[in-house]
């Protein structure tokens, strides 16, 4: 992050440009092309850079802002700016269709169904009636600005650059947010999200929408400036120019996402001058350079040009704590002894497979039960079971006498139970303090309204603040700015803890946390666990290291290939022959 | 709608839809092998095309410049990362690989393309141009890319096919292009004409559907391939050359393409920017078939070339939007059946 000085001084000069004796209105225009383009750029630095769903149809949601105000204006008389709200609510409504339809692909599916509808609707605009088929609409009225017609580009140029620098900020304030923490947790966490309560295809929707109305403010802007416009630059070509720009710039910053539009904007204005006189006839030569680069910078820099360019910057000093703000609202924990979470026969198969054979058992709060059993056991199977990763086969697993089998992971989480993974689940390019903050997403409420509006300010604090304390109290405070991808293996199944914490959970499952943990730091995970059954939790742990489990827990279940094989407290688990024979081996 | 139109319009959609057929087997084919969704696979189709109709008026096609452009890239390419062990029998063997065979079906296309020698021999010509683009392409744009996440590789895709679509402009001009047919006799099937095209269409198509099996069942290169598709760790492991594989996989998806472009560049006018479309509605039909299926990406290309020719009888203006959208709902069904924990990086 830049300094505010720099920021302060970019805009400033940017303010000056177009007064400044000489200046070309030519530099203008292209400016305000390189302000249009940032604007849908900024959207697919949230939708593909940081949410990891990659759209080549941005450019038919210019086409929804461009074609309403082309309509209202030309057709009904409205004013330009009047037909703003309505632009963007035309494009945020054909978004949320296209989105309910296409955001549940997975994977590579979601850019070729981009590519599906993004092409239709290049045509359908090129069909209707209304927008005068391929001739598109022309004499729409300028921008009126206190009586003055902004029928100059070095009018427009104000209003397009107020816009990407607000769009720039209401972006940085969405991903700073509880929601923005969902979003980048769709990109290589969506399993861990899911179990802290995010929907994650909630949240895939939030983002696509977004950066429609970025894209649909774009369009808007550009009917305005254009003053005439036809289907012609809401193709498909587009769309791949506009992902070349969030690529180009790096697709994880809004910095980048204008550095991108610049040199894209730059280089087709100087390719298409030069390109031509080269070859001869006018053409679209500039593509040839566009895939060219496309092609190389994933070869070789993948990252963009952004994070190149910001390490040029010094960064800012050390950071402190977050401030103290008022806690957070806790449960009220059960009693000792009260039931709390029990499986009835819960059964799993894969195919063939009995992963887990009619397991019962009881925990009941303020317990520490231990799951233990050799590896294949079904032990992190009956963990996904409960925490609705997966859903049972057959039988029924219940928590305070509700049943929650079946039940997808945000209504389990909901109930009060989290949990930690065995392989470690956190985002390694966020901050300790973020990753964990992940945790609390339940117990805030504000959207992605407030956040852009930056409404939601006190409840983050307390988020941030209940991160921070629960860092705190699992020793890890001097990490927690760090990116949780610089830490040890051990210290991230503590990292873990401390965001299954953020829940508030009556319930606590851990998945080998003493796993990679040195000697001394076991010692000290089995006070911590200890402690946090003192202070009213109740925890369910899955693990291999015997020593570890037989001091530290109250009762245990043990398993082999999916079956219940004994139960009881440590001692006499530890006693029972068909438990020696399972681990040890049986004298054949 | 009388029989006669019913019928007209069917035998509209299988032929189209023997051509998408084609495109989604070898989509199949490059995605099986290389995880590459093959977006460049149109740019092929136009290609072929146009060298066709090229060559069917006596003229040297811009294709023969292009492949001294792909193959100079592969070239440059492959020597800078074999920079450090380069000696003279590596530097002979990317001459043969890279050098010799362009420079000689570009020679070759110069002395024959005025003679012109009929349409079976040009489409030959034709092949022998197209052709050996695709491993050059894949030893450019996805050789150094072989280990990446589908995701990028499918941008890269997207990269490759407007470079290819520009390139075809330059060298074919923005004039839209036909040529003669195959085979000109055809015969009166009841009601209605069968021109000889479209036979030609539908035989070679289905010729070509058969050699591709016997090749992937009866030769060890196609077990190779196969092998590379199911498990390309496991197949470097017995000693299959995956990065051969990729560059094989190409090679046929890139004739595939030509020969695609051959047979429908007498029945529609092909621009340089034509091949996109149709390569994308061969992509509708392979992703039906889940990228993985042949016979059912077969299949559901019959399908789309049918959809397509009732939708241009109905409802032209909206032909192309009505076959896109088919994908949406067949993609949604992938989605939902695939089990698929967290996404692929």
């Amino acid at each position: 992050m830049p300094s505010r000085a720099l920021i302060a001084a970019l805009v400033i000069a940017g303010a000056l440009l177009p007064v400044l004796p000489g200046m070309p209105v030519f530099w203008i225009t292209l400016l305000n092309n390189i302000g249009l383009g940032a604007l849908v750029a900024i959207g697919l630095v949230v939708l593909t850079g940081v949410g990891g769903l990659t759209s080549f149809g941005q450019a038919a949601f210019c086409g929804f802002g461009a074609f309403t105000t082309a309509v209202l204006t030309t057709r009904y008389g409205w004013s330009p700016w009047a037909t703003l709200p309505v632009a963007l609510a035309i494009t945020a409504a054909g978004a949320l269709v296209l989105g309910l339809l296409t955001v549940r692909l997975s994977g590579h599916y979601l850019p070729l169904g981009t590519i599906a509808w993004g092409l239709s609707l290049y045509f359908l605009f090129g069909e209707l009636e209304l927008f005068h088929r391929h001739d598109g609409i022309t004499a729409i009225p300028p921008f009126n600005f206190a009586g003055w017609d902004l029928y100059d580009s070095r009018g427009i140029y104000y209003v397009i650059w107020a816009f990407v620098i607000l769009a720039a900020i209401a972006t940085r304030n969405l991903l700073d947010s509880r929601t923005g923490r969902a979003i980048r947790a769709l990109r290589g966490g969506a399993v861990a999200a899911e179990s802290f309560g995010v929907s994650t295809m909630r949240v895939k929707l939030v983002v696509f929408v977004y950066a429609a109305l970025l894209a649909g403010i774009s369009g808007w802007l550009y009917a305005h400036m254009q003053r005439a416009v036809n289907q012609t630059p809401f193709g498909i070509n587009a769309g791949i120019e506009y992902l070349l720009m969030a690529v180009l710039g790096g697709a994880g910053h809004v910095g980048g996402a204008i550095l991108g539009s610049g040199i894209v904007t730059l280089l087709k204005d100087q390719l298409q001058r030069i390109l031509p006189a080269l070859f001869g006839s006018k053409g679209n030569y500039e593509m040839i350079v566009f895939g060219a680069l496309l092609v190389v910078l994933l070869q070789t820099a993948r990252e963009g040009l952004w994070p190149r360019l910001a390490a040029l910057v010094p960064e800012r000093g050390r950071r402190q704590r977050p401030p103290q703000a008022e806690p957070l609202p806790a449960r009220t924990m059960p009693p000792a002894g009260e039931p709390l979470l029990s499986l009835k026969s819960a059964r799993k198969e894969f195919g063939g497979l009995v992963a887990v054979n009619d397991v019962s058992f009881n925990v009941r709060a303020r317990e520490i039960v231990g799951l233990i059993g050799p590896n294949g056991a079904g032990k992190s199977t009956i963990f996904n079971l409960v925490t609705g990763v997966l859903w049972p086969t057959a039988g029924e697993i219940a928590f305070k006498g509700e049943r929650i089998s079946g039940r997808p992971s945000q209504v389990v989480a909901r109930r009060g139970i989290a949990r930690t993974f065995q392989h470690v689940n956190v985002l390694p390019n966020m901050s300790v303090l973020e990753n964990v903050a992940l945790g609390a997403h339940l117990r805030g409420t504000r959207g992605a309204v407030s956040s852009v509006a930056r409404l939601d300010r006190a409840e983050e604090a307390r988020l941030i603040d209940e991160a921070a304390r629960q860092i705190e109290r699992m020793g890890l405070a001097q990490v927690m700015h760090r990116p949780a991808g610089s830490l040890s293996l051990g210290q991230l199944r503590i990292v873990e803890i401390a965001r299954a914490l953020c829940l508030d959970p009556v319930l606590l499952l851990l998945d080998e946390p003493a796993a990679g943990l040195r000697h001394l730091e076991k010692r000290e995970l089995a006070q911590t666990l200890t402690r946090l059954r003192e202070e009213g939790l109740t925890i369910l742990l899955v693990e291999h290291d015997m020593s570890f489990v037989m001091g530290l827990t109250d009762h245990l279940v043990v398993l082999d290939f999916g079956t219940k094989i004994a139960e009881g407290r440590p001692a006499q688990v530890r006693a029972d022959p068909v438990v020696i024979e399972a681990y040890l081996g049986g004298v054949a | 709608m009388d029989t006669t139109i019913l019928l007209f319009l069917l035998q509209d959609g299988v032929t189209n839809g023997a051509i998408y057929a084609l495109l989604a087997l070898a989509l199949v084919l490059v995605f099986a092998v290389t995880r590459v969704i093959l977006v460049p696979q149109g740019e092929f189709v136009a290609y072929g095309a146009l060298t066709l109709a090229m060559l069917d008026v006596g003229r040297v096609p811009g294709t023969a410049g292009l492949l001294i452009v792909f193959a100079g890239l592969a070239l440059l390419v492959e020597a800078w990362s074999s920079r450090r062990r380069l000696t003279l029998k590596l530097a002979g063997r990317l001459f043969l690989y890279y050098v010799l065979p362009p420079l000689l079906i570009v020679a070759l296309t110069w002395w024959l393309a005025p003679m012109r020698l009929g349409p079976v021999a040009q489409a030959l010509i034709a092949i022998a141009i197209v052709a050996p683009m695709g491993p050059y392409l894949y030893r450019i744009a996805f050789q150094p890319l072989a280990e990446a996440s589908i995701l990028v590789l499918l941008i890269a895709a997207v990269g490759a096919h407007f470079s290819m679509t520009g390139l075809c402009l330059l060298f074919f001009g923005p004039e839209g292009m036909r040529a003669q047919p195959l085979l000109t006799s055809g015969f009166t099937a009841g009601p209605i004409p069968v021109s000889g095209q479209n036979i030609a269409i539908c035989l070679a198509a289905g010729g070509l559907m058969a050699a591709l099996y016997l090749f992937f069942e009866r030769t060890i290169l196609g077990k190779a391939l196969r092998a590379t598709a199911v498990n390309r760790l496991g197949a470097r492991l017995v000693g299959v050359r995956t990065a051969l594989s990729g560059q094989l996989a190409f090679l046929i998806a890139a004739a595939m393409g030509a020969l695609s472009g051959i047979l429908i560049v007498p029945v529609t006018t092909i621009y340089y920017d034509s091949g996109f479309l149709i390569g994308l509605k061969g992509f509708v039909a392979a992703i039906v078939g889940g990228l993985v299926s042949y016979p059912l990406a077969a299949a559901a290309a019959v399908f789309v070339g049918i959809v397509e020719a009732f939708a241009s009888y109905w409802a032209s203006s909206f032909k192309e939007i009505i076959v896109f959208m088919i994908i949406i709902p067949v993609l949604l069904v992938r989605s939902l059946t695939t089990t698929h924990t967290e996404d692929e990086e």
